[in-house]
């Protein structure tokens, strides 16, 4: 008994030093843009977490802050103010990778914590907690495989061109056909990350396409659309990969109620500023956190689907906010 | 002397105002009351300082530059990457750049076109140009510029240094020597200006050079400050300096301007920014409180230059 007791009050001492080491931190949450449902729901995980966290001493403030306009230079004046009102750390989702990087600099000088994330930036003093893109294209061919063993013909719908995040997805996609020969691309359009764009594209292309398409490679956001455009041209339904878009997830409750029509659904959750800010509370906190960090995608399979839809707001997309936990295994595997 | 004091108070409200706003962001924020904490309140004024004189310029001859924002941006992207590998390559882009602003400052005047246009027009070019440029964003600034950006003067910040040298040196060229006295003079009355024998092509192209001379330097130092370029990093720029023209007491017509009150103006409306943010206002409003600080602003000139021209009947 003496010995429990011993034992829980050196817990309870432990614990509380670790409260300690950061309960009198600020964090700040620099962000450049919400204009969209992501970002919308990025910052309400981020209020979701960082409240109770606040609450529980864990930190002593942790507030968020949003640029009025999308603007790089907005941005590093927002960052520079946070220097000033002396945040020990900066948890920002950049405008630009590169045109932050004084103001980074400048608070790295200053001794604060400069944590990036989704929008990472470049300055080495600055953690970054990236999405791994071409990972996320190569994962869908690594699931066809194991689904359609196979193989067969695939249309890709690419993202919006020009932009770094369709050219790495895609790369992704084509080294996972290049690893799995039975899948083969006949086609590729290019849908946007948005509904009404992919239907249309899709529209545009089938005809021209062989009536054997047995999946369809997607970048998130034009899952639904290709089902509509595949719908309309009275074609068999091929496996169609989602993107955690609420639409996409209805529908495929849908088809999945009426036929059993199987898939999967991938994409960065919103919720990953909560990671961010837990990353920053443990480089606080003293820990030893590599400067590259991988951000763990948000996968819904057919088992998960109907907790996931649930969940997820009309319009918006599916979200999952992160622990401490979670935090610390990612810090594990970046090890 | 009455032009003594119509100028005088053309500065008076922008001066009051920026002392009003900084007795405010001291009240709120004490910390800013430093060296580095004027440093940081103020060194991204810098380029929007001498991209502000720039538009001043162009609206001293009447005209009105759209494409300053894309311009900036475009000589960024040539000073992170041209400027910093290959000197030589890089000073002829920007010495060709100034060349491009005099050649729109005649063809302007010499088709009688819009400026509006021309330089909307303009603006898509050098947005291209920047993105074919830096596709990505990137780019290295050169270690000179570096160098003199984050420098640490004894005493006054870097920032404080470079706005009062920007102001004083644009006071010089557009107040007090005859270049500047004939490009207001176009500005005010062309015709006259060409009565007196000045040629006011020579005086436009001049004008739009030296316009252009200040939006690289304003693009060089904002490389300095972020040490990277973007291709988008300075597009605020373009209504930024048209609105700190106005806000430093210049007008859109007649040749009125004060390169000293532009720059002031320039001051104000980072402040009024950085002002907004340490309150903890909510983005959503942020830009309609930026708004109401510049009608409140303006809305006092206005008065203030009413009642000065009741006092001169």
């Amino acid at each position: 008994m003496k010995h429990f007791v011993v034992m829980t009050g050196l817990t309870v001492l432990l614990t509380s030093t670790a409260l300690a080491e950061t309960s009198a931190k600020r964090i700040a949450l620099s962000n450049n843009y919400a204009g969209n449902s992501w970002r919308q729901a990025m910052l309400q995980s981020w209020e979701t977490i960082t409240k109770p966290a606040v609450e529980a001493g864990i930190v002593a403030a942790a507030d968020a802050f949003t640029t009025a306009e999308n603007q790089a230079t907005e941005q590093a004046a927002q960052i520079q103010n946070m220097i000033l009102e002396g945040y020990d750390a900066i948890v920002v989702n950049a405008a630009s990778p590169t045109a932050l990087n004084g103001a980074v600099k400048e608070a790295c000088d200053a001794g604060i914590t400069v944590v990036s994330f989704d929008g990472i930036v470049t300055e080495p003093c600055a953690w970054r907690i990236a999405v791994d893109f071409k990972q996320m294209g190569k994962d869908q061919l690594t699931y066809l495989a194991e689904k359609l063993p196979e193989g067969g013909k695939l249309l890709e719908i690419r993202g919006l061109a020009g932009v770094f995040v369709d050219d790495e997805i895609s790369a992704g996609i084509h080294e996972g056909v290049a690893e799995n020969p039975q899948f083969e691309i006949v086609g590729s359009v290019h849908g946007d990350w948005a509904q009404d764009v992919a239907q249309k594209a899709v529209a545009g292309i089938l005809p021209s396409l062989p009536e054997d398409i047995v999946g369809v490679v997607t970048q998130g956001g034009d899952g639904y659309g290709a089902a509509q455009a595949f719908a309309a041209a009275g074609r068999d339904m091929p496996l169609i990969i989602m993107g955690n878009r609420q639409d996409e997830l209805a529908w495929w409750k849908e088809q999945k109620d009426a036929n059993g029509y199987e898939t999967m659904s991938v994409s960065i959750a919103p919720g990953v500023s909560t990671l961010a800010f837990w990353v920053a509370q443990q480089i606080l906190d003293g820990q030893d956190v590599p400067k590259e960090l991988v951000v763990p995608f948000l996968r819904i399979d057919q088992d998960g689907l109907e907790a996931s839809l649930e969940t997820t707001p009309a319009g918006g997309v599916a979200n999952v906010e992160y622990s401490l936990e979670d935090a610390q295994a990612v810090i594990a595997a970046a090890k | 002397m009455t032009w003594f004091t119509a100028d005088r108070l053309r500065l008076l409200v922008p001066a009051l105002s920026l002392a009003v706003l900084l007795a405010a962001v001291f009240w709120v924020q004490p910390r800013a009351m430093s060296y580095t904490g004027l440093n940081l309140l103020f060194n991204l004024a810098v380029p929007i300082a001498l991209a502000t004189i720039a538009q001043m310029l162009i609206m001293t001859v009447n005209d009105l530059d759209l494409s300053m924002g894309t311009f900036v941006s475009f000589v960024a992207c040539v000073t992170a990457t041209f400027l910093q590998s290959n000197p030589v390559v890089g000073v002829l882009i920007l010495v060709g750049c100034v060349g491009v602003y005099v050649v729109l400052g005649m063809v302007i005047y010499l088709r009688n076109l819009p400026s509006i246009v021309v330089t909307l027009g303009m603006s898509f070019v050098w947005g291209g140009l920047a993105v074919l440029l830096l596709p990505a964003p990137g780019g290295v600034a050169p270690d000179w510029i570096r160098a003199v950006m984050v420098s640490k003067p004894p005493l006054v910040p870097m920032a404080i240094i470079a706005s009062v040298l920007i102001a004083a040196v644009a006071h010089w060229i557009v107040i007090r020597s005859a270049f500047g006295v004939v490009i207001r003079g176009v500005g005010g009355n062309e015709r006259s200006v060409t009565r007196a024998g000045w040629s006011v092509l020579r005086a436009r192209a001049a004008a739009y050079a030296l316009a252009a001379v200040f939006a690289v330097l304003a693009g060089m130092c904002l490389v300095g400050l972020t040490t990277s370029a973007d291709a988008n990093i300075a597009l605020r720029y373009t209504l930024l300096s048209i609105a700190g023209v106005i806000l430093g007491g210049g007008e859109f017509v007649g040749g009125r301007v004060s390169p000293i009150g532009a720059v002031i103006g320039a001051l104000t409306l980072t402040l009024a920014a950085s002002f907004l943010s340490f309150l903890k206002i909510s983005p959503d409003w942020q830009i309609g409180a930026q708004g109401a600080i510049l009608i409140i602003v303006l809305a006092l000139r206005l008065v203030l230059n009413r009642r000065e021209g009741g006092a001169g009947k």
